[in-house]
């Protein structure tokens, strides 16, 4: 994973709530064995109608939101089935950040594992932003916090640790292996076997 | 009744006093979870690192687990724990019906390849897997606990967020994604977070056509899609002991629709008889240890949850979903609720074209789909044939019976289920996930109205355009008859 520290983008605006990953990425693209190329297929039908014509009126299909790089959306974004499709789709499209006032856990913790920022506001800035489309922020992962284009800025809850592996490209396996006499440790001593 | 039930009303008074011992016997009162969480922390969680901890059992199947596989081959890792993964092929697997696997063709190449790895995959690293020529192969959640592989206190993890089935063993079982398998084929541990703990208490006895899917999508109504983020939810109260496993599976098979992390019932007699000599199950000496282990599990009396939520079940009914989330669901008499200027509303009512203020009972039905980890055991499929028996599927109805794995195949059809079914018109297919997802060639047409078994009616989740109702498998089994969305009651 490369390091993220700051990431500097215009908006774009997906009001709907409750946006669950096979809306993101839907199930008739997982039959794929790599990790690349998904972007292709990113919210697949709601980007092109049944005859794989784009729709205009589609967010994401703007022209303004061409290289948009933060997506801000509804409430719950993320729900549903736990594929990691879901962050490598919205990262190989070209996304590296969503906004929302709640966003799922399994997608939450897939993101983060990929350097995808899930950044959970407060509802007033939420439906600041979901009024202010194009808006140009700077989400800053030292601090946490997201710069708003009049300078002001709002904090944004995230795991230290996950905080520090964002900062620091470190992948979570490396951190587990480094616990390998715990492990052998815990296997040996605990009262049962499965 | 059967011999299980008999068995049930022998043991209970020891076990009665067992449990009591064991409330007293503890210091600081303690929930299920708890209990199971401490017992696998290899080393706790500060503020600035997460938990690690210990996986008892990792299900496998070909759909999340290729990139990880790719990953150890990266890093040069082997998997750690073989004898503590298990695997099956579900997903993107066909369930026409054949006479023999070898003329089973799978739909479309990359399905085909995500098949192909994953032989190749657990065959180079050892795994045990139960491919087309098992005959434990399954849906993975099914076929856990028919093996006896899930069990009380162990902590469960699948590359799929309704891992949370398992929980109704007093197992602690989420989903996880496919980076995090890699974590787990590598090490056998995972990184996590505390979550908290939300009680769900379903209180009085349900009513006649009332199943545990209208228990748990009534929760889902009540609490919201997202009303259980960053909780484990524990399921008590008098109509959630006395649930058969099929059911409790049920239940916590939908637990992630609420949002939470996971689902799990305290195990008890109930939990125990099912267990009971199936082939990864504990055996001989073994067993009686287990049991006294697994008592103790039960939450201690005075154990505190961040938040409790209490609902009546004898005034459940039968539910439905009229939207495009398990949470916009009403009792299948009632009508569609007014959007009230809400836009993701409207939009929902818009895509599943039914009307506010109308019964979904209006809209003709075009496919009833039986089947999915949340409703293809065998409870399932016999309370379904019970309604259609001598009676024909409605003209235009595609109805389609998909057995959860091929244990309950067998059984079913041992029992003349598969049977009843073709009589009334219906088709009887291999095992699979089938139309729970449309990635293995069982999908329902654009545009088609589906009412289904399964656990997520989201846009286009059954197919391109596909306008799916989630009921139980009485509900959907009377919509079949009936040709639309049908109270099961009046069938009974
Ligand atoms: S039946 Fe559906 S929900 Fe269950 S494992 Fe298969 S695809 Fe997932």
């Amino acid at each position: 994973m490369q390091p993220i520290t700051h990431l500097k983008s215009k908006t774009v605006v997906l009001p709907a709530t409750d946006v669950d990953t096979d809306q993101i990425i839907p199930a008739r693209f997982l039959t794929t064995t790599t990790r690349q190329g998904l972007g292709a297929n990113l919210f697949y039908d709601w980007r092109f109608d049944a005859d794989g014509e784009e729709i205009n009126t589609f967010a994401l299909n703007k022209q303004a939101a061409k290289d948009c790089q933060i997506l801000v959306a509804g409430r719950n974004f993320g729900c549903g089935s736990s594929r990691e499709h879901a962050p490598w789709a919205l990262l190989d499209y070209g996304l590296r950040a969503v906004i929302s006032t709640e966003i799922a856990d399994i997608f939450r913790s897939n993101s983060l594992k990929n350097g995808f920022l899930p950044i959970v506001v407060d509802e007033n800035t939420h439906t600041w932003l979901l009024d202010h489309p194009g808006c140009e922020l700077t989400i800053d992962v030292a601090q946490s916090v997201v710069i708003l284009p009049d300078g002001g800025s709002v904090s944004f809850p995230i795991d230290s640790f996950a905080r520090y592996c964002l900062l620091e490209g470190i992948d979570q396996l490396g951190f587990l292996l480094k616990h390998e006499t715990a492990i052998k440790e815990f296997e040996e001593t605990r009262s049962w076997t499965p | 009744m059967t011999a299980g039930w008999n068995m049930s009303q022998r043991h209970r008074p020891s076990l009665q006093a067992e449990l009591d011992q064991n409330s007293v016997s503890e210091l600081a009162p303690k929930t299920l979870f708890e209990k199971v969480w401490q017992d696998h922390v290899v080393k706790e969680e500060t503020p600035d690192t997460p938990a690690i901890l210990f996986i008892d059992l990792h299900l496998i199947h070909e759909v999340t687990t290729p990139q990880a596989f790719a990953l150890l081959r990266e890093q040069g890792l082997s998997v750690r724990r073989p004898d503590l993964t298990l695997g099956t092929m579900d997903h993107s697997t066909p369930t026409t019906p054949v006479r023999s696997f070898k003329d089973l063709a799978i739909v479309g190449e990359g399905a085909a390849m995500q098949v192909a790895k994953m032989q190749e995959n657990c065959k180079e690293f050892g795994l045990e897997l139960h491919g087309f020529d098992s005959k434990y192969r399954g849906i993975v959640h099914v076929m856990g606990p028919e093996m006896g592989a899930t069990q009380p206190g162990k902590t469960i993890v699948c590359g799929d967020s309704h891992t949370s089935t398992h929980g109704a063993f007093g197992a602690l079982a989420f989903g996880i994604g496919t980076t995090e398998v890699g974590h787990v084929l590598g090490t056998q541990c995972l990184l996590q977070r505390k979550p908290k703990t939300l009680a769900i208490e379903v209180t009085g006895k349900l009513q006649a056509g009332v199943t545990a899917k209208d228990v748990i999508l009534s929760i889902i109504g009540e609490i919201g899609v997202d009303g259980g983020t960053g909780h484990v939810i524990e399921y008590r109260g008098s109509a959630i002991e006395s649930m058969s496993m099929d059911e409790r599976m049920t239940v916590c098979n939908m637990s992630i629709e609420a949002g939470a992390r996971a689902g799990m019932i305290a195990p008890d007699q109930t939990t125990f008889d099912y267990l009971e000599g199936r082939p990864k199950a504990p055996q001989g000496a073994d067993w009686e240890v287990a049991i006294k282990r697994w008592l103790a599990l039960r939450g201690d009396p005075g154990a505190k949850f961040e938040k409790t939520v209490t609902i009546d079940g004898s005034r459940l009914q039968p539910m439905a979903t009229f939207g495009t989330n398990p949470g916009m669901v009403i009792p299948v008499n009632e009508n569609v609720p007014p959007a009230n200027g809400n836009a993701s509303f409207e939009k929902a009512l818009d895509y599943m074209q039914v009307a506010a203020g109308k019964p979904l009972s209006h809209a003709a039905v075009d496919v009833v789909f039986i089947g999915s980890c949340t409703n293809s055991r065998i409870s399932d499929l016999q309370e379904a044939a019970n309604i259609v028996r001598d009676r024909k599927v409605a003209d235009g109805v595609r109805m389609l019976v998909v057995p959860g794995s091929q244990q309950v195949k067998k059984e079913a059809e041992s029992l003349g289920l598969d049977k009843i079914f073709i009589a009334a018109g219906a088709e009887w297919r291999e095992s699979g996930c089938s139309m729970c997802l449309g990635m293995n060639g069982d999908t329902v047409p654009r545009g088609q109205l589906s009412v289904s078994t399964s656990n997520r009616n989201f846009e286009g989740r059954q197919g391109i355009g596909a306008r799916t109702i989630l009921a139980s498998p009485m509900t959907a089994a009377a919509s079949a008859i009936a040709g639309r969305v049908a109270d099961p009651r009046q069938y009974l």
